[in-house]
């Protein structure tokens, strides 16, 4: 009873401070399959239109093409970034790679770089390579830049592997690649799996490396295409329709975390269960 | 299968932890590797196993020469001191695991490790995690799974001290059980002397990488071959007291005179030793008799310990079946056995 009553002011004060962020995403939703008299924000028809831009592609170009583009965009991330930091986290976590010290180091420094600072390089190298204004250039970049989160995420999960358990193995007669595969890997999932939701989420968020990567090219995620849609100038330009394909960019993100929501908690917890 | 393991050595860094070291152990023999911590017992056992590579020797299993072929091909069996089960696999799935990397048929695992597991006692847990048993018993689960494929050598590193002293004597008799019905020759690491004077067949006494001696459990507490393996077997441990050999077969320091054993009365007088005196052989039968002042008692139960003070300023130490008969304050006149005195030189060697 006194625990419920002391939580009352707290409770208050966080509806209090979120209550903007709330009301402005049930806007967003209402928005979207209602109109509203022109000068007022109350609804006064419920209407479909809005989404009429996933059947027709007349409204604001094809929308499918940027999704499947996003989607594959986010998996090719998800996987280099999941293969990388689930072998090299292990390679610094357990082998004695030479320099290994200053590749630890190395990795931080990398990853405290914001992105502007490095995108002249790698503009420059991408320039060099031949995949400026490629899906396949950028896909590289973001991923590259994920990387040393990863790697130092993956390295302190293997930390807390015993090293005992590999021994084990190997005296079990398991190769080194078997032991990694069937007795360490196992046990770092929670944290290959965060890995995935985290690159996941990011990638499919991204916007600038793929405005500034592939300024001209042919293939759009749907971050800039959601860009277009929100030009004022353009023809097609109506709010409604904005709000309506942001919720649509949007939806992957929340079922994500829906699903996902005890998993995420539990790694961001810290909490190890027995 | 007998292993030998022949001039050993092994360098960590430019330094070397064990020098040209020289060990047998019998056919189906249990033998214990002793010794104060950091003196390279788990070492030598990884060296056995193969995770450590070997400096310099040799290591042979029957006559197989393995100092250079990796774990996987020594079909050595180990029991790491936390178990190192697999947490992610159920009991059945950490016994099989061995055999399922051999690639041994569905069937033949299934039986192999229902016998394996028959033996530890453990028949009934092997659907459950590691998580969801014991100490005791995943203590039995290692042991199952270092066992299933029949290894040539099992080597147990201290696998009792991670449990509570009512289980550690529980598991002591097991794992000994489980040896001799298998026959697999064994070395077991401990520094708990009990450990190894209790389970095993042959005791090695390690000291800084070498050996010092190697004998069986009683042998080794009767003979030891020098000061070091007297101090480190025993508790109550030894008192050790300098002096030298008196003119008539006897000793003398500090105001302590003692006769020495009837085997070593020829020693020539004036040569300095030193005298080893277990506590068991201080105060209630004995040819010999020394006197002080009780300084501490410590009733142990069935037994009581005390610490007695003698004219010179030596402590000796005395262990006896418990009474109320001496206190702390009381002057007391014992007898000490003096037949089973051990003798040392000045390097610390048994004469
Ligand atoms: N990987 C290593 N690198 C450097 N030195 C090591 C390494 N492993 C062991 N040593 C050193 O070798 C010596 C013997 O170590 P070892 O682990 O064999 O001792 P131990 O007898 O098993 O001791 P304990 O009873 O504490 O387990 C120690 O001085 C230790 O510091
Ligand atoms: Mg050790």
């Amino acid at each position: 009873m006194r625990r419920t009553l002391s939580l009352w002011p707290l409770a208050l004060l966080l509806a209090l401070a979120s209550a903007p962020i709330a009301i402005m995403y049930l806007f967003l939703l209402v928005d979207t399959v209602t109109n509203a008299p022109p000068g007022s924000a109350i609804p006064n028809a419920l209407t479909l239109a809005h989404w009429r831009f996933l059947v027709d592609p007349r409204v604001t170009g094809d929308v499918w093409r940027p999704t499947v583009t996003t989607l594959l965009f986010t998996a090719s991330i998800v996987a280099i970034v999941l293969v990388v930091s689930s072998t090299g986290g292990y390679a610094l976590s357990r082998l004695n790679v030479p320099f290994r010290r200053f590749l630890l180091a190395g990795v931080l420094v990398m990853h405290a770089f914001p992105l502007v600072t490095l995108i002249i390089g790698v503009f420059l190298v991408l320039q060099f390579v031949g995949l400026y204004n490629t899906l396949t250039g950028v896909i590289l970049v973001k991923a590259a830049l994920m990387l040393p989160f990863g790697i130092w995420i993956m390295k302190g999960f293997y930390d807390t592997v015993p090293w005992e358990i590999e021994m084990a193995g190997v005296q079990d007669g398991a190769s080194r690649f078997t032991v990694w595969r069937r007795l360490v890997l196992p046990q770092v999932k929670p944290g290959l799996f965060a890995l995935a939701l985290f690159a996941a989420i990011d990638a499919w968020g991204e916007y600038m490396l793929p405005r500034i990567l592939a300024p001209s090219s042919d293939f759009q995620v749907l971050s800039t295409y959601l860009n277009a849609v929100s030009d004022p100038d353009s023809t097609t330009y109506n709010f409604n329709l904005f709000k309506s394909v942001g919720l649509f960019y949007m939806l992957p993100i929340l079922a994500l975390y829906a699903i996902f929501r005890e998993r995420l908690t539990n790694i961001f917890g810290g909490g190890t269960k027995g | 299968m007998r292993l030998t393991i022949c001039d050993f050595t092994k360098t960590f860094d430019r330094t070397t932890v064990i020098k040209d070291m020289n060990l047998v152990v019998e056919d189906g023999e249990m033998l214990a590797l002793l010794g104060p911590s950091g003196c390279g017992k788990s070492t030598t056992l990884f060296a056995v196993a193969g995770i450590h590579r070997v400096d310099g020797g040799a290591i042979l299993f029957g006559k197989r020469d393995v100092s250079h072929l990796p774990s996987q091909k020594r079909n050595v069996g180990v029991v790491f001191q936390n178990y190192a089960l697999y947490p992610h696999m159920t009991v059945f799935d950490n016994i099989a695991f061995p055999l399922t990397i051999r690639r041994e048929g569905k069937a033949d695992i299934d039986r192999k490790v229902r016998a394996i597991a028959e033996l530890a006692h453990i028949g009934d847990l092997l659907a459950r995690r590691p998580s969801q048993l014991s100490g005791g018993q995943q203590q039995r689960v290692a042991l199952a799974r270092a066992l299933v494929r029949q290894p040539d050598v099992l080597l147990l590193d201290e696998p009792l001290a991670n449990l509570d002293a009512r289980l550690r004597l529980e598991m002591r008799s097991e794992i000994r059980r489980i040896q001799m019905e298998t026959g697999i020759t064994s070395i077991l690491v401990t520094h708990d002397q009990v450990e190894a004077m209790s389970m095993c067949d042959r005791i090695a006494i390690m000291d800084q990488g070498a050996i010092r001696q190697v004998a069986t459990p009683s042998e080794m507490y009767r003979q030891p071959a020098s000061r070091f393996v007297a101090g480190f077997l025993g508790n109550p441990p030894i008192v050790f007291l300098d002096g030298e050999v008196t003119g008539d077969g006897g000793f003398a320091s500090r105001g302590v005179s003692l006769p020495l054993p009837g085997r070593l009365r020829h020693l020539e007088a004036g040569r300095p030793i030193s005298l080893g005196i277990r506590p068991e052989h201080v105060g209630t039968s004995g040819g010999a008799r020394v006197s002080g002042q009780v300084v501490f008692v410590e009733p142990q139960g069935r037994e009581t310990l005390f610490d007695i003070e003698l004219e010179g300023g030596a402590i000796l130490r005395s262990i006896q079946p418990a009474g109320d008969d001496a206190r702390v304050g009381d002057r007391v006149d014992w007898a000490v056995d003096s037949d089973r005195l051990l003798v040392f030189d000045r390097h610390g060697n048994a004469v």
